[in-house]
């Protein structure tokens, strides 16, 4: 029962976490149909932003709750410049082209990020740890959980809610969710469609970055967490039904529990879980939980 | 039978195989390792014409490797030939098998669940202790026809395999491609109803090209295995499936040449960047490949000079 209450509680976890990383992933396919291979290095470049920054603050400054926002203000100053400069500078101009030759070209910007962020920071793994002690642990079924782990399960619901609220309950959302549906008949409404396609890319490396910002406390901040991340992201936005919002949660809490059970009942599968899980379901579900409608062509 | 194009691949084949005495040994490795991922590329250029990225052919790549040491260290089969038959079939079986799934797929579904399986793959090897986890093991020296090979020689020797194969399957490529069923590929990519409209099954058809691409990955990650006498799971890594999307992406899918041509090209980019910029290769890489997506999105072929066919 104890286990199974870990599962549960680590499961969720993770799971939230996830879906703080994919939500980004999943909004900027859904609207412009770019899968963002280099989606792991917006991450990647918010851990490192937000690991420097808490640095800097801390070397003068006692340990506070500033830490939090910090993290926030790092992520978010990242993923707008980075957001903006692929956007103007690369994806504009793949406008029109199919989805792998644009996916293969966010494949390029992942080569060449990582050795930016190589030259920026180097090989050394950076510390964040500040937030991490901040907040104390707490205690279930037996188990130790550390009180920031929640913070971030916290986050990510939030966000979800916000991005929810976004879509349904505002004018932006509702054009949003017109160019998803239809980029042609919403560019003939009057929606202005490059400026729509602007602010969802810059959202997108905003959550990434803010993912890798609050991920950043747990982690030893190094080369290679981008690359690590980003296979498991696509898995979990492919479960879901690529461009799926909810079905974004659903994977991420379905991968995350599958996670959480394989490290507890047999951890050598932990390392492959995931892409059974995604594999499964797509034997069922050729366009994962929650597909979006598509035209067939004659 | 023969046309023109096939006697210029054997001509190439013939200089290379006479340079061989005049190459030192990382050269030999560099060219080697340059028409293996070559084969690769021939594999990858069956399923592009069709329209599909596989993000996953280090998978098959990585399983021929382990097939070709495991072969000479638990069967004991030390013939090269042999072994390259061996991690060849083992790595068909397996294409043969996911294609059973991955059929259906087209598009980022394809890529995505290519790349999922290999990293099935790459994460069971990881974790398996009896295959050295993430150090892989060394693979032995193998012998050709009863002779043991030793040293430079030996290079020589496998070089001139890797070259021997790469001719016979560049060319077995290029007639498949003459064939009707070769040119259903293209069809496919253009519009999938009417290809089903005309009587052909075009799951059936993506099914066998990815089981031959699988196999010719397998032979290549086989040949690359003896050539270096390592296997390790880096090998089914998606950063390798990456780069032989690269090498496919440079090619395009003209026909073999570009495939072969970009294969070197990548080796000669990688061994020039590591000599210059070592920590920095992969900036260069990317710079190419975002160059060669916005500037010439039909690959290297389409710089060849174009004459109009008709049908």
């Amino acid at each position: 029962m104890s286990t199974l209450i870990a599962i549960a509680v680590d499961g969720a976890i993770h799971g939230a976490w996830l879906f703080l990383v994919a939500v980004g992933l999943t909004l900027v396919f859904g609207v412009m149909k770019i899968l963002n291979i280099a989606h792991g290095n917006l991450y990647a470049i918010g851990a490192y932003a937000a690991a420097t920054a808490l640095g800097y603050w801390f070397a003068s400054h006692p340990p506070s709750a500033a830490a939090l926002a910090i993290q926030v203000g790092a992520a978010l100053a990242a993923g707008l410049v980075l957001g903006l400069l692929l956007e103007v500078a690369v994806l504009r101009h793949l406008h029109g082209r199919d989805e792998v030759s644009v996916a293969l070209a966010t494949y390029a910007l992942l080569l060449i990020l990582d050795d930016v962020m190589l030259m920026i920071w180097g090989t050394d793994p950076q510390s964040a740890a500040a937030p991490y002690l901040l907040l104390g642990a707490s205690r279930i079924a037996g188990m130790r959980f550390n009180n920031y782990e929640f913070l971030v399960m916290g986050l990510a619901i939030l966000v979800g809610l916000l991005i929810w609220w976004v879509l349904t309950r505002t004018g932006t959302g509702r054009r949003l969710t017109a160019v998803i549906h239809d980029r042609e008949m919403a560019a003939a409404m009057g929606i202005n469609v490059r400026a729509v396609h602007v602010a969802t890319f810059v959202a997108g490396a905003c959550l990434a970055a803010l993912g890798g910002a609050f991920t950043a406390p747990m982690i030893p901040v190094a080369p290679g967490i981008g690359a690590e991340i980003i296979v498991v992201t696509f898995a979990v936005v492919v479960i879901g039904g690529m461009g799926s919002i909810p079905g974004a949660a659903v994977g991420a809490l379905v991968v995350g529990l599958a996670r959480a059970a394989a490290v507890h009942l047999y951890p050598p599968a932990e390392v492959f879980i995931v892409y059974a899980v995604m594999a499964g379901v797509l034997c069922f579900r050729p366009n994962g939980l929650f597909p979006q409608a598509a035209v067939r062509r004659i | 039978m023969f046309r023109r194009a096939d006697l210029r691949l054997a001509a190439a084949g013939a200089v290379l195989l006479a340079a061989t005495s005049l190459m030192p040994g990382w050269l030999l490795v560099l060219a080697a390792t340059a028409l293996a991922k070559g084969i690769v590329a021939l594999g990858l250029l069956l399923l592009m014409r069709a329209g599909l990225v596989p993000f996953g052919q280090a998978m098959f790549y990585c399983l021929g490797g382990y097939a070709a040491g495991l072969g000479s260290l638990w069967l004991g089969i030390r013939d090269v030939l042999l072994l390259l038959l061996l991690a060849g079939l083992a790595a068909g079986a397996a294409g043969w098998v996911v294609g059973l799934l991955i059929r259906r797929y087209r598009g980022i579904f394809f890529a995505m669940l290519s790349m999922a399986f290999s990293m099935i793959l790459y994460g069971v090897l990881l974790k398996s202790q009896d295959l050295g986890s993430s150090d892989g093991f060394s693979v032995p020296r193998p012998t050709l026809l009863g002779l043991t090979m030793t040293g430079t020689p030996a290079l020589r020797i496998l070089f001139a395999v890797t070259v021997l194969l790469t001719v016979l399957l560049a060319w077995g490529v290029s007639a498949y491609l003459r064939t009707a069923m070769g040119q259903i590929g293209p069809a496919i990519r253009q519009n999938e109803v009417r290809v089903s409209y005309l009587g052909y099954e075009p799951d059936r058809l993506i099914h066998r090209e990815y089981a031959a691409s699988g196999l010719l990955a397998g032979v290549a990650g086989a040949l690359v295995a003896m050539l270096v006498g390592q296997v390790d799971p880096g090998m089914g890594f998606w950063m390798t499936s990456g780069e032989f999307v690269f090498i496919a992406i440079l090619a395009g899918t003209g026909g073999i040449w570009g495939s072969l041509g970009a294969a070197f090209i990548l080796e000669a980019v990688h061994a020039i960047a590591f000599d210059v910029a070592p920590t920095y290769w992969r900036l260069i890489l990317g710079g190419t490949l975002l160059v060669m997506i916005l500037r010439f999105p039909a690959g290297l072929s389409s710089l060849a000079p174009r004459r109009v066919r008709r049908a």
